[in-house]
């Protein structure tokens, strides 16, 4: 189990260039595979455009506590990139004049950021109703200081969305990390005592599955049901709904796909998955990505690999919301993981 | 031609058999979709029964294509080796409930 992100372990992946190098390389090179651009373009989805924006996910920093082996953020305790107050007031701006009406922040472990619980402090008092925070659960136990986090969460009504890839401990921790099962069923359990995730609670407890390996996710409502019946029995707990999330190529778990020999079956598994009426639904299309450093991306992916915005607004400081929606969505073969089989978003399938 | 009589990449080749008899080779997909579908017993519960058929019938392709199908719907790996053994419990079974036959056999020719 890998304790260090790529770019503490110099690894050639941590190159965003490598990466998009990687993507074209290879198997779309040759023909084998179709480009992405080549397939949506069989549907005259291309160029792929924004919809009304609703959401706005703040990545508040790449520090973590954990360091998964999937990890597309490369995210770690090694990892120093933390939004600053300053990124964040030019968010707070932005929050006030947007049409979205979800903050979503992610990382990394966005409540690891000094500055966490100012923020959503500030949002809320700015009028923001509909938060989400994407919460690894550990986190909550890591601490001392982030032990009243559900209490926190619960004050300003938060949305809670948290990684689970099995209700075993064995598939959990060797994703995860050694103990992470554990400690996330502590946190989960203090969820619910405080009310999150029971039935018919305001206080919403999604939970998100990756696959722990090279193969998709299965159908999201089956798996829903085997975690729902698994958690109850075994621990008593209760969540809302299950978030299936295909696993993109880039990244750690690209690294984990070449390394392994899988990079190649993944990539035909995903374009022999494609499901063009997942195109019309995906993220990018009614979410915008801000990096900590505050620049604009399509979605976290397009981020993680550096490929701003295509418009003449690409930072938050100068954010037009009619110049950015007036935008090409920028897409490459890594998009294949958003629209295989009923696609897959932050917020689950899309199809 | 392949020097070799299982290729995996075939595997992803298996549609192309209605290319030389369609109608036939279209029910057979039919079929197999449905059989496959959610009923009386869980999609999950008969990709097991799938997972131990495919190791009786020691068929590659099957083998691969349900162990990558329990991976995806969250089957454990102690769930798949249980399941194999249910089927290995049948096939030595099967051979040894012959000695049935055999002890028939000899009880009726020996003196």
């Amino acid at each position: 189990m890998a304790t260090k992100s790529l770019l503490a372990r110099n690894n050639d992946i941590a190159n965003t260039t490598r990466q998009l190098e990687i993507l074209s390389n290879g198997i779309f090179a040759s023909g084998e595979l179709p480009t992405f651009v080549t397939k949506i373009k069989e549907t005259n989805q291309f160029p792929l455009r924004p919809k009304k924006l609703e959401i706005l996910q703040i990545n508040l920093g790449y520090m973590c506590n954990q360091v998964c082996e999937h990890c597309h953020v490369d995210a770690g305790p090694d990892r120093k990139e933390i939004m600053t107050l300053e990124t964040m007031n030019q968010c707070l701006e932005v929050i006030q004049k947007t049409a979205a009406h979800t903050l979503d922040l992610t990382g990394g472990a966005p409540e690891m950021n000094p500055n966490f619980r100012w923020f959503v402090e500030e949002a809320s008092k700015i009028g923001v109703k509909d938060f989400i925070v994407r919460s690894n659960l550990t986190i909550i136990r890591a601490n001392k200081k982030y032990q009243d986090l559900p209490e926190f969460f619960k004050k300003h009504n938060v949305h809670i969305v948290s990684s689970m890839p099995h209700w075993t401990r064995g598939k959990t921790d060797k994703q995860r990390g050694n103990g992470v099962f554990d400690k996330s069923i502590e946190a989960l359990k203090m969820l619910n005592k405080v009310g999150y995730g029971i039935e018919n609670s305001e206080l919403k407890l999604d939970l998100v599955y990756n696959p722990s390996g090279a193969f998709l996710p299965g159908d999201q409502n089956a798996l829903e049901n085997d975690f729902k019946k698994a958690l109850k029995n075994d621990f008593n707990i209760d969540f809302h709904s299950l978030f299936a999330i295909t696993n993109l190529p880039i990244s750690r778990f690209l690294d984990y796909l070449i390394a392994s020999e899988n990079y190649e079956d993944y990539m035909i598994s995903l374009v022999e998955a494609y499901n063009p009426s997942a195109v019309a639904n995906v993220m990018c299309t009614n979410t915008l990505s801000v990096s900590w450093e505050g620049w604009l991306y399509d979605c976290d992916f397009n981020q993680m690999l550096n490929l701003k915005v295509a418009s003449k607004v690409k930072h938050i400081s100068t954010y037009n919301e009619e110049l950015i929606q007036n935008r090409n969505i920028i897409i490459n073969q890594h998009c294949y993981g958003c629209t295989a089989g009923a696609g897959s978003s932050c917020q689950g399938v899309v199809a | 031609m392949s020097k070799t009589y299982y290729d995996p990449a075939d595997l992803r080749k298996f549609g192309n058999i209605t290319e030389w008899n369609e109608e036939l080779g279209n029910r057979f997909f039919d079929y197999y979709g449905k059989v496959f579908e959610e009923g009386a017993l869980s999609a999950r519960e008969k990709s097991l029964i799938a997972l131990a058929v495919a190791h009786t019938e020691q068929c590659p392709y099957c083998i691969d294509a349900y162990t990558k199908d329990g991976l995806q719907r969250g089957v454990t790996k102690e769930e798949m080796m249980e399941a194999i053994h249910v089927g290995a419990a049948i096939k030595s079974g099967a051979t040894l409930v012959h000695g049935v036959q055999m002890m028939n056999k000899v009880n009726k020719l020996e003196m």
